[in-house]
C-alpha cells in the first residue's frame, strides 16, 4: 500500500538533484525534473553560480549533461569564474558533458525591419541540447532578450513558447532573473514559471551581509518555507539548514572526562555525559579558555576529535597561551584531531556564523565542539535571535551526539549566575567560574550550578592555573567562609605545622613509654634477684633445720634405746615440735 | 580605408549578405522575397546573397550570433550590419545599408 503510494508520488513529481549541499534538503530532493525553475535575486546574490553548479554537479555526478546559455558572460569568463571553485569547464566541454553558448544581443546593432520571432534561439538551443543529449539547461539570464530586442510583445510571446517547448523536450531548466521593483523579477519572468521559484538574497544588516535563500513556491511538493542562510566559499554554494527542531535525540549514558580529574569527581565522579551541552560562564579572566582547552586536550588525548570555535583569539595565540599551563595543543592539531575555526564575530551575521559552524561541524565530524565564547555571537543579533540560533546549534549537536562546551562571558554588574546569552535553561551542565575575593586577593573559583542527570558536588572549589594545567584545590573553610589564595596557603601550612607537631608529640610519648618499660623491667629484674637470694637463704635454713631434726630424732632414739623406754610416743612428740618450728619461719 | 568605409560605404563594392531563416514560415518567405527584390533593384550584380535555413544548418546560428529569425547580416563591406524581421520596411533596410535615393543617383553618375 505504502509502496504504491510512493510510486504514484514518484510519477507525480520527479526531482533532479542539484548536488548543492543543503539545497536538495530544503527542496525535498532537488528541482522539478523536466520543468523550469526560476532563480531570482539582486546583483551579486549568486544566481549564476547556483545555476552553474546545478549543471556541473549534474554533468559530473549524475550523468546529466547540461547546456549553459549565457546572455551576460562569455564562455571564457564563465570558465574563469568557476575555475576558482575547482571545476574544469574546458574538460567537461571536451567530454561533451557541458556546452556553453554565449548569446550576444546588442540592441544598437539591430535594426528592426518587420515581423520576426525567436526561432533562431530555439534552433540554437535545440541544437546545443541535441549535440550533447542534455538533460539540464540554464538560461542566464533570459532577461537579456527584453533589453536586446525592440519589441517586448514579441519577446513575451516567444518566451512563453520557449518554456512550452522546453517542457516538451523534458529538460530541467533553471532560468535566472534580476530582482525588480515590487516584483520578483524586473520583467515579470515569474509569470512564465509556475513550478518552482527560488529567491536569493544578499542582505545587509548592521553593516553585515547575510546571504539567504527562500523557496517562494514549489508546486506539487512540500518544501522548507524558511529563509535559509547559505554560503559561497571555495567549495561553491552550500546551504546549512537546521531542519530538525524536534527533541528526539538519543541520550547517551556514556561519560567523558573533563580533563580535570577533580572536576570529574565533582560531576558524580565520571565527568560529563557524552552529547550533553555544557555551559561555562564566568567574568573576564576566570579561566574559561583554560578549562575549555583542557577539555579539548583531554578529548584529543582519548583519540577523539575536537572542533574549537574561537571568536576572540587566533589559533596560535590560544596554543601559545595554553602552553603556559602545560597544554601542548599543537601536537593534536598536527595529528588532525584538533581543528580551530577562528573568526571575528562581527565579520558575519548570526545566520552566516551558524551556517559556517554547521558546515565546519559536518565536514570535520568532531566528537566535541567548543565555542569560545558563545557570547561572541551576541553582537551579531538581538537576544532572541541569538538564543534561537544557539538553540538550533545545540539541537543540531545533540542530534549528532556531539558534546558541546560553550563558554560565556559574564560582564559588568551581572551576577555570576546569569548568562547574557540566556541559554542556561537549554544546557545540561552549567559550570560557573567566578572570582573569589578575600583578604585583598582575587582567586578563581569553580562550582557546578547544575548538572542534569548526575549527582554533583555543591562546593565552590578554588582552582589554580599551574604549569601542570588546571588544578582544583582542597576546600578550606575558615570562620569567614571559604579560604582562597594566600589565606588557603596559610591555612595549609598551619595545618602542616600542626600535623608535624602532633607527630612529634606522639613520638615523644612513644619514647617515654619505652623508657618506662625499660625502667620497670629493670625493677622487675632487681626484685627477682632479691627474691632469688631470699629463697636461697630460706631453703638453706629449711635444710639445716631438717638435718637438725633428723639428728635430734636419732639422738633421742639412741637415748631411748639405751634407757629402754616406750619408743613410739617419744618420737611423735618430737616430730610435732619440729613441724611447728618450720611453719613459724 | 576603414574610416572611409564607416562614413560612406563604397557603392561599387559588392555587398555580401547572409539571410538566416527557419524553414518556410511566412516570415521566412517574405524576408527572402524582400531582400531579393531590394538586391535586384539597388544592387544589381553587386551583391552576394546566401540564404541559410537554420533547420538544416544548425551551426550557423551560433557562428553569427543569431537569436532572432529572420536575420539579415551584411558581412561586407564593413561595418557589419544586422537587420531583424521580414525586411518589409524597405526604407529602413536601405538606410541601414546606406543605400539611399541620393546615393543611388550618385552611383549612376560615377
Amino acid at each position: 500500500m505504502k509502496k504504491s503510494k510512493a510510486k504514484i508520488q514518484m510519477k507525480a513529481l520527479q526531482k533532479s538533484s542539484t548536488g548543492i549541499r543543503g539545497l536538495d534538503e530544503i527542496t525535498g530532493g532537488g528541482l522539478p525534473t523536466g520543468r523550469p525553475t526560476l532563480i531570482c535575486g539582486g546583483t551579486g546574490c549568486g544566481k549564476t553560480l547556483l545555476a552553474m553548479e546545478f549543471l556541473l554537479h549534474g554533468a559530473s555526478e549524475f550523468g546529466e549533461p547540461g547546456v549553459f546559455m549565457a546572455f551576460e558572460e562569455t564562455a571564457e569568463e564563465l570558465t574563469q569564474n568557476v575555475m576558482a571553485l575547482g571545476f574544469d569547464l574546458t574538460n567537461l566541454v571536451a567530454r561533451k558533458q557541458l556546452r556553453l553558448d554565449y548569446v550576444r544581443i546588442d540592441r544598437s546593432e539591430l535594426e528592426e525591419t518587420g515581423e520576426y520571432d525567436l526561432e533562431g534561439l530555439f534552433v540554437r538551443l535545440g541544437h546545443a541540447i541535441d549535440s550533447i543529449k542534455a538533460k539540464r539547461v540554464v538560461l542566464d539570464t533570459i532577461e537579456g532578450l527584453f533589453a536586446g530586442l525592440p519589441s517586448q510583445a514579441i519577446v513575451r510571446a516567444e518566451i512563453r513558447r520557449l518554456f512550452r517547448w522546453l517542457k516538451e523536450r523534458k529538460v530541467t531548466v533553471i532560468m535566472t532573473g534580476e530582482r525588480g521593483e515590487g516584483m520578483l523579477t524586473r520583467y515579470g519572468l515569474e509569470e512564465y514559471v509556475s513550478d518552482c521559484v527560488i529567491t536569493l538574497d544578499h542582505r545587509v544588516m548592521d553593516q553585515v551581509t547575510t546571504r539567504r535563500m527562500r523557496i517562494v513556491k514549489y508546486r506539487g511538493t512540500t518544501h522548507g518555507t524558511n529563509e535559509y542562510p547559505f554560503l559561497i566559499d571555495q567549495d561553491g554554494i552550500s546551504v546549512w539548514p537546521i531542519t530538525s527542531v524536534q527533541l528526539r535525540h538519543e541520550a547517551s549514558r556514556e561519560r567523558i572526562p573533563s580533563g580535570i580529574a577533580r572536576l570529574d569527581a565533582m560531576l558524580g565522579g565520571q565527568g560529563y555525559y557524552r552529547g550533553n551541552s555544557i555551559l561555562m560562564s564566568g567574568t573576564a579572566g576566570t579561566g574559561k579558555t583554560s578549562v575549555a582547552a583542557t577539555f579539548a586536550d583531554a578529548t584529543c588525548r582519548r583519540g577523539e576529535k575536537c572542533l574549537y570555535f574561537s571568536f576572540e583569539e587566533s589559533p596560535s595565540q590560544i596554543m601559545r597561551n595554553m602552553e603556559s599551563i602545560g597544554l601542548k595543543l599543537d601536537q593534536w592539531e598536527k595529528k588532525g584531531r584538533l581543528q580551530f575555526h577562528t573568526v571575528r564575530a562581527f565579520y558575519y551575521g548570526l545566520e552566516m556564523h551558524l551556517a559556517q559552524m554547521i558546515k565546519a561541524i559536518s565536514e570535520f565530524e568532531p566528537d566535541v565542539v567548543i565555542v569560545d565564547p558563545i557570547s561572541g555571537l551576541e553582537s551579531t543579533g538581538n537576544t532572541l535571535e541569538v538564543k534561537a540560533a544557539i538553540m538550533r546549534l545545540m539541537d543540531f549537536l545533540k542530534m549528532k551526539g556531539i558534546t558541546a562546551l560553550l563558554t560565556d562571558l559574564t560582564v559588568g554588574s551581572n551576577a555570576p549566575e546569569t548568562s547574557n546569552s540566556d541559554v542556561t535553561s537549554l544546557v545540561d551542565t552549567w559550570l560557573v567560574l567566578r572570582d573569589l575575593e578575600l583578604n585583598g586577593e582575587r582567586n578563581r573559583g569553580l562550582h557546578v550550578l547544575k548538572s542534569r542527570g548526575m549527582a554533583n558536588s555543591n562546593q565552590v572549589r578554588e582552582f589554580i592555573l599551574s604549569d601542570n594545567g588546571v588544578q582544583l584545590k582542597d576546600v578550606y573553610i575558615g570562620p569567614n567562609g571559604m579560604l582562597t589564595g594566600s589565606a588557603r596557603v596559610a591555612e595549609e601550612s598551619r595545618d602542616r605545622a600542626q600535623q608535624v607537631s602532633r607527630h612529634e608529640d606522639v613520638e615523644r610519648q612513644q619514647l617515654a613509654l619505652e623508657r618506662k618499660r625499660t625502667a620497670i623491667e629493670a625493677q622487675i629484674m632487681a626484685l627477682r634477684a632479691e627474691f632469688c637470694a631470699e629463697e636461697a637463704t630460706t631453703l638453706r635454713i629449711i635444710n639445716q633445720e631438717q638435718q637438725h631434726k633428723e639428728s635430734l630424732v636419732f639422738a633421742e632414739e639412741e637415748m631411748g634405746r639405751s634407757r629402754q623406754h616406750d619408743a613410739v610416743k617419744q618420737v611423735e612428740g618430737v616430730a610435732h615440735k619440729i613441724g611447728m618450728k618450720v611453719r613459724n619461719q | 580605408m576603414k574610416s572611409h568605409n564607416l562614413t560612406s560605404p563604397d557603392i561599387g563594392q559588392p555587398q555580401v549578405f547572409r539571410l538566416y531563416v527557419t524553414g518556410s514560415t511566412p516570415q521566412s518567405s517574405r524576408a527572402i522575397n524582400n531582400i531579393k527584390t531590394i538586391c535586384e533593384t539597388y544592387l544589381k550584380d553587386r551583391h552576394t546573397l546566401i540564404v541559410i535555413d537554420l533547420y538544416s544548418d544548425k551551426f550557423g546560428a551560433e557562428a553569427d550570433q543569431i537569436v532572432v529569425t529572420p536575420t539579415l547580416v551584411r558581412h561586407s563591406p564593413l561595418p557589419k550590419r544586422r537587420m531583424i524581421g521580414d525586411l518589409s520596411d524597405t526604407a529602413r533596410v536601405l538606410s541601414t545599408l546606406g543605400i539611399g535615393h541620393s546615393q543611388t543617383v550618385s552611383s549612376h553618375e560615377t
